[in-house]
């Protein structure tokens, strides 16, 4: 959406006032301002590992290294500095998963997966539990990779993360988590349906 | 002594699709300044698929072959993620090549997942690829924040406004929650209120997605920018924020 909304504004020259911002530079900003009070201390003993892909339209297709740095600012902050571990290469220099640009509508599935092992690859690499794709492309490509060919990574969204080390992530909002985190720090977990 | 030079005589050339596509783009995109090093190719996952890659489509089009390079199902493989443009010395746009390459296939040719999510979003004013009307999104939205607001009483004053006139913040939403996994949306609200951010939803071009840009129909791809665009500008939102 961010790349096609920028891209749009400046293709069509489409008068606007508002300012196209990513909300992953707001997440970082709201932690460093105290407003979001996350923390990883539900990870001390767990010890999961995560990794995080860079979305191209976010970061190598719109704002660069710097948005990619306040979204290891903000997986850092959720999971613990000690549990996350980069994929090489990263930042504007990584590989695009294979979701966009619109191949995962586009029916050819065994190109999709081909083009997808370079990212699994990656995924392997770094031993992560789990990947955070800030992307329903890259989420569903990633989970797609993952559950063909029996990886046991996880792939979760960002909020999902957020809102589990703020410790308000009830029992219902916990589809993409493993069974490792299902039951860490359940907010009202007397709604489970 | 030296002999003049032969001229070789012919037709004039047929104007190609590269030039075509250098007179559109800022810089003609670079496409005439490949020293083929290859670092396109090699550093692309498409690389490989229907024996094709980066260089090679580029190098097909400077050659003028046209035909090949207008019919190959390559250029859906490639998802425009740019990083051959990221390693290029050139910074030649091949990502925009084969965008009008894309372009060139009749409409009703493309793949049919990424031409019925555009078509979609042309029905109403959501621009949701999954046809979702302005009144299904309210109705999901009002009855999960209703929901929640009574399950979880910390959260019994929190909102999830839609049309909020004056809102700093215009947020869209990817279609896949509000119609295939509505509890997925509440973390984003409970960071939202949590943080006190003043925002809203937007009746038209709520839509989180933009299949028309991947069916590279201008026109669609245009309109969906242009209807989000305006909702907010409409609502007097200051910050148009993309969730992705």
């Amino acid at each position: 959406m961010t790349f096609s909304v920028l891209a749009g504004l400046k293709k069509f020259n489409i008068d606007h006032k508002c300012e196209v911002k990513s909300i992953y530079e707001y997440y970082a900003k709201w932690i460093r301002e105290g407003k979001l009070k996350v923390n990883s201390d539900w990870n001390k003993d767990l010890k999961l590992k995560f990794t995080v892909q860079d979305p191209c339209q976010i970061i190598r297709k719109s704002y660069g290294d710097p948005i990619a740095e306040d979204l290891r600012f903000v997986v850092k902050s959720i999971v613990g500095e000690e549990n996350f571990i980069d994929m090489t290469p990263n930042r504007s220099n990584n590989f695009c998963c294979g979701g966009g640009g619109g191949f995962l509508q586009s029916g050819y599935v065994d190109a999709r997966r081909a083009y997808g092992k370079i990212k699994a690859d990656q995924i392997l690499a770094t031993g992560a539990d789990y990947c955070i794709a800030a992307c329903h492309n890259c989420h569903a490509q990633i989970h797609d990779l993952a559950e063909v060919n029996d990886h046991a990574w996880q792939t979760v969204h960002l909020w999902t993360m957020i809102c589990l080390s703020l410790g308000i992530l009830g029992p219902n909002e916990r589809e993409y988590l493993g069974d490792d985190l299902k039951e860490v720090n359940v907010f009202h977990p007397e709604t489970a349906l | 002594m030296s002999e003049d030079a032969i001229k070789i005589e012919g037709k004039k050339k047929k104007s190609l699709f590269i030039d075509k596509v250098r007179e559109i783009l800022p810089d003609g995109g670079n496409l005439n300044m490949c020293i083929t090093c290859g670092a396109c190719a090699s550093g692309c996952p498409a690389t490989g698929l229907e024996n094709m890659d980066p260089r090679k489509f580029l190098r097909m089009a400077a050659l003028g072959l046209d035909e090949e390079i207008t019919s190959t199902p390559w250029v859906w493989m490639c998802t425009g993620c740019q990083r051959c443009i990221y390693v290029c010395p050139m910074k030649i746009n091949i990502p925009e090549l084969v965008y009008y390459a894309r372009q060139s296939w009749p409409r009703e040719e493309r793949p049919k997942g990424i031409l019925g999510s555009c078509d979609m979003a042309l029905r109403n004013d959501s621009c949701s690829a999954m046809g979702a009307s302005p009144d299904d999104f309210q109705f999901v939205v009002e009855d999960v924040l209703e929901e929640y607001r009574e399950a979880q009483p910390e959260f019994k004053d929190m909102e999830a406004p839609i049309d909020k006139a004056g809102a700093e913040f215009f947020l869209n939403q990817n279609s896949r929650e509000p119609v295939t996994e509505p509890d997925e949306m509440v973390p984003l609200w409970k960071i939202l209120h949590t943080v006190g951010v003043d925002w809203t939803y937007g009746s038209k071009g709520w839509g989180g997605e933009n299949y028309c840009m991947f069916l590279a129909d201008d026109e669609a791809w245009e309109h969906v920018t242009r209807t989000a665009l305006n909702k907010a500008d409409e609502l007097g939102c200051k910050i148009f924020l993309n969730t992705e």
